[in-house]
C-alpha cells in the first residue's frame, strides 16, 4: 500500500467514485419518503384507542429507534429470507430503503408528535364544536398548522439520513462508499478514495445544512425545548 | 467641599442608531441618597448600568473614587479599560436588579456567601456569619436553607439586597426593584431599603416609580428626560413645587395611577 | 429458533468490546464536547474558527466514513499509528458525537439567563468564576437530557466497529451467520434485543434527567 498521498490516485479515483452520487441521493430520497410516510403510521398506532395495542406499538417503535440501524440492515438482508411465512429475499436497495426508512420513521414520528402538540388546544375544541369528522379535523385544521414549523426539523433528518446511507454499502448497495472501497480493493489504495467520499459528503451536505438553518431562522420557530431532545 | 464619590462627565450612550443618553453630567457625594425618575426610555436604567459596568458609554467619562472607570492609563495613553481594571474599580459598587437574578441552584445562604468567599477571599466561616447576619436583617433568618424558587417575589428581592450588602459596597444601585413585584409585596422591600438608607453609610441611587417613597428616603431627586438631566434638586422642590411642564405631566400620570 | 441457546453465548463474547467501546467513546466525547463548546464561546478568534471547522467537518460527514478514514487513512497520512483498532473506533465515535454535543454545550451555556451573568458582574466576580459557579452549574443541568440521548446514539454506533474488525457482538453474529445462514434472522434479532436491553436503563435515565433539568435553572 502506498504510504504517501498521491494526487494521481486522487484524480483517477474521483470520476469513479462520483458516479455513486446518484445512487446515494436516490436512496436518500427514497428512504426519506418511506420514513415520512411511516412516521404517520407510528403516530396513529400510538394514538390507537385500544390501550394494549398502542402500548405494544409504542414499544416496537422504541425498539426500532434504540437499536443499531446497521444490525437492522443485516437482519433484513441476511435474515428476512428465512423468516417464517413472510420471508423473502430482498435486494440491497430494498433493504436500504425499508431498513433505514423504518429506523428513521421513528424519529420523524416524534417530530410529527411535537408539531401536533404545539397546535393550540383551542383548535381541537373548535373542530369539535364545528362538528368536523376526524379525517376532516386532521386534514383541514390540525395538520396545516402543525406541518410548517416542522419543516426545518424534517430537513435536518433528510441530511442525517443522507449521511447514514453509506451503512447500506455493507450489504452491497453501490453508492459512493462502496465504490471507494471497490477502488481501494482494486488499486490497493484506500486513503484517497475515502478522502474523496468524505469531501463529497461535506460538499453535498454543508450547503443543505446552511439552508436548513436559514429556514429555521426565517420561520422563527415556535418550537419548545422539549422537542430538541427527540432529535439525533 | 466633599469629594464626589462618583462623577459623570458628559456621558453619551447610543444603542445602534438610537441616542439614549445625550450628555449626562452628574456628581454623587458619599452616602448621598438619590432617586432617579423619568419616563421609560429616558435612559435612567442605562445610567446606573454604565456605572455597574454592564453597559459601556459611547463617549464621556465615569469617575469612581477618583479612578476613571472605563478607561485606564497605558504608558502615556488613555485606553479602554481591560477586565482587570474594571474589576479593581467596581468592587465598591453593588446592584439590585428588577428581576432579582438570584442563583437558582444555590440556597439563599449560599447566594450571599459565594461572592465574599470567591471575590473578597474571605474564609467560609466569616462569610457564613456575615451572610446569616445580613439575611436576618432583611427578615429572612429562618429561610437560610431555602432555594429561591421557594420564596415569594418580595422575599427574593430582600435576599438580592442582602447578597449585595454583604459585599459592603460604597455605592448601591437599585434598578426599579419593586416594579416586578405584586403590590402587596412592595412594602416589605421598601422597608428594607428605608433601613439601609437610615444607616447612612452608602451612597444609593434608586431608579424608581415610587414617588412617595422617593420623597421620604432621598436627599435628592433627579428627573431624567429624553436623555438629559432635566431637573435636579431636593425631593420637595422637584416632586411638589416644580415648574417644569414635562415633569408635572409625568408626575401627574403617576399620581393618578397610585 | 432452536439454536438460541447456542447463539447467545457466542454473541455474549462480543459484549465486552461493545461495552468498552461505549464507555471509552462516551467519556472521550463528553470531554471533547465541553472543551469544544467552551472554545466556541471563547474571545479568541482563532480558537473559535478552529473549533468551528472541527464541528462542521465531523457533523457534515458520516460516522462510517470517518471510521474508515481514521482506520485506513490516518496511519498513512499523518504517520500516526493509533496502536490499536480499538482506539480508532473509540476516537472516531468520540470525535463524531463530540461535535454534535459541542453544540449542545454551547447552546445550554448561551441559554442561561443574561441576568445571571449580570448578577455575577455586580458581585465583581471574574469571568472564570462566573462560568464555574453560576453559568456552568445551570448549563450542565440543561445539557443532561441531550447528553443522555447522545449516549444512546453512541451505543448504537458501537455496532460499526465490527466493520473494522473489532470483535463486538455484531462481529460474532456475522461470523455465526456466515456458517449458519438459515439462522440469520434469529442471530440478528438476538443482537437487536441485546442492544435494546442495554439501551433500556439509558432511556429511563434520559426521562429522569428531563424532569431534573427543569429545576434549578434560570433560562431565557
Amino acid at each position: 500500500m502506498n504510504s504517501e498521498w498521491s494526487w494521481e490516485i486522487f484524480s483517477d479515483a474521483f470520476p469513479f467514485i462520483v458516479k455513486g452520487v446518484g445512487v446515494t441521493f436516490g436512496l436518500t430520497v427514497a428512504s426519506f419518503l418511506f420514513a415520512l410516510i411511516f412516521g404517520f403510521v407510528w403516530l396513529f398506532l400510538r394514538r390507537f384507542p385500544f390501550k394494549t395495542i398502542s402500548w405494544v406499538f409504542t414499544w416496537i417503535m422504541e425498539f426500532i429507534r434504540s437499536t443499531p440501524p446497521l444490525v437492522q440492515l443485516f437482519f433484513l438482508y441476511f435474515g428476512w429470507p428465512s423468516v417464517p411465512y413472510v420471508g423473502a429475499t430482498l435486494s440491497p436497495i430494498t433493504c436500504a430503503i425499508v431498513g433505514l426508512g423504518l429506523h428513521f420513521s421513528t424519529y420523524i414520528s416524534e417530530v410529527y408528535r411535537s408539531g401536533i402538540d404545539s397546535v393550540d388546544n383551542g383548535q381541537w375544541e373548535a373542530a369539535r364544536a364545528l362538528n368536523f369528522s376526524t379525517p376532516q379535523k386532521w386534514t383541514k385544521i390540525i395538520l396545516p398548522q402543525a406541518l410548517p414549523p416542522m419543516v426545518p426539523m424534517l430537513g435536518n433528518y433528510l441530511i442525517i439520513m443522507f449521511k447514514e446511507i453509506p451503512l447500506a454499502a455493507t450489504i452491497g448497495t453501490v453508492g459512493m462508499l462502496r465504490l471507494a472501497q471497490d477502488y481501494g480493493d482494486q488499486h490497493w489504495a484506500y486513503l484517497e478514495p475515502l478522502t474523496i467520499v468524505a469531501l463529497l459528503f461535506l460538499v453535498l451536505s454543508y450547503p443543505s445544512s446552511l439552508l436548513i438553518r436559514w429556514l429555521e431562522k426565517k420561520l422563527n420557530h415556535k418550537f419548545d425545548k422539549k422537542h430538541a431532545s427527540a432529535s439525533l | 467641599m466633599i469629594e464626589p464619590i462618583v462623577q459623570f462627565h458628559d456621558v453619551h450612550k447610543s444603542f445602534g442608531n438610537v441616542d439614549v443618553l445625550k450628555g449626562i453630567n452628574l456628581d454623587i457625594k458619599p452616602a448621598e441618597k438619590i432617586a432617579l425618575i423619568g419616563p421609560s426610555g429616558s435612559g435612567k436604567t442605562t445610567v446606573i448600568r454604565m456605572l455597574m459596568t454592564l453597559e459601556e458609554p459611547t463617549s464621556g467619562q465615569i469617575i469612581v473614587e477618583g479612578e476613571n472607570l472605563w478607561q485606564m492609563q497605558k504608558g502615556n495613553k488613555l485606553v479602554r479599560a481591560n477586565e482587570k481594571h474594571l474589576r479593581s474599580v467596581r468592587g465598591e459598587i453593588g446592584m439590585v436588579f428588577q428581576h432579582f437574578n438570584l442563583f437558582p441552584h444555590m440556597t439563599i445562604l449560599e447566594n450571599c456567601m459565594t461572592a465574599p468567599i470567591q471575590v473578597r477571599k474571605q474564609d467560609k466561616e466569616t462569610a457564613k456569619q456575615n451572610s446569616i447576619e445580613m439575611l436576618k436583617k432583611v427578615g429572612l433568618g429562618d429561610k437560610l436553607d431555602n432555594y429561591p424558587s421557594q420564596l415569594s417575589g418580595g422575599q427574593k428581592q430582600r435576599v438580592a439586597m442582602a447578597r449585595a450588602l454583604v459585599m459592603k459596597p460604597k455605592i448601591m444601585l437599585f434598578d426599579e426593584v419593586t416594579s416586578a413585584l405584586d403590590p402587596e409585596l412592595v412594602g416589605e422591600v421598601l422597608e428594607v431599603i428605608r433601613d439601609i438608607a437610615h444607616e447612612g453609610e452608602m451612597a444609593m441611587v434608586l431608579v424608581t416609580h415610587e414617588m412617595d417613597f422617593a420623597l421620604d428616603v432621598a436627599d435628592r431627586v433627579i428627573f431624567l428626560d429624553e436623555g438629559v438631566i432635566a431637573e435636579d434638586g431636593k425631593p420637595e422642590e422637584i416632586l411638589q413645587h416644580s415648574n417644569n411642564e414635562r415633569l408635572q405631566s409625568f408626575l401627574h400620570r403617576f399620581r393618578n395611577m397610585s | 429458533m432452536d439454536n438460541i441457546t447456542e447463539i447467545i453465548p457466542i454473541l455474549l463474547k462480543g459484549l465486552k468490546i461493545t461495552i468498552i467501546v461505549l464507555i471509552g467513546s462516551a467519556i472521550l466525547s463528553y470531554l471533547i464536547a465541553f472543551i469544544s463548546g467552551l472554545c466556541s464561546l471563547s474571545n479568541n478568534v482563532i480558537l473559535r474558527k478552529f473549533t468551528g471547522f472541527y464541528i462542521e467537518i465531523f457533523r457534515g460527514t458520516s460516522l462510517i466514513v470517518q471510521l474508515f478514514w481514521l482506520y485506513y487513512a490516518l496511519p498513512i497520512l499523518f504517520k500516526i499509528d493509533l496502536g490499536s483498532d480499538l482506539l480508532a473506533g473509540i476516537i472516531a465515535i468520540a470525535l463524531n458525537y463530540g461535535a454534535y454535543m459541542s453544540e449542545v454545550v454551547r447552546g445550554s451555556i448561551l441559554s442561561v439567563s443574561k441576568g445571571q451573568t449580570e448578577a455575577g458582574i455586580a458581585l465583581n466576580m471574574t469571568r472564570a468564576q462566573r462560568m464555574r459557579l453560576i453559568i456552568l452549574p445551570q448549563a450542565v443541568r440543561m445539557m443532561l437530557p441531550e447528553f443522555g440521548n447522545y449516549l444512546i446514539q453512541m451505543l448504537k454506533a458501537t455496532s460499526l466497529v465490527s466493520l473494522i474488525g473489532l470483535s463486538d457482538m455484531l462481529y460474532y453474529g456475522n461470523l455465526y451467520r456466515s456458517t449458519h445462514i438459515a439462522q440469520a434472522s434469529t442471530v440478528y434479532l438476538l443482537i437487536l434485543i441485546a442492544y435494546f436491553i442495554l439501551a433500556l436503563p439509558l432511556i429511563w435515565l434520559v426521562r429522569k434527567m428531563e424532569s431534573f433539568s427543569k429545576k434549578g435553572v434560570a433560562s431565557e
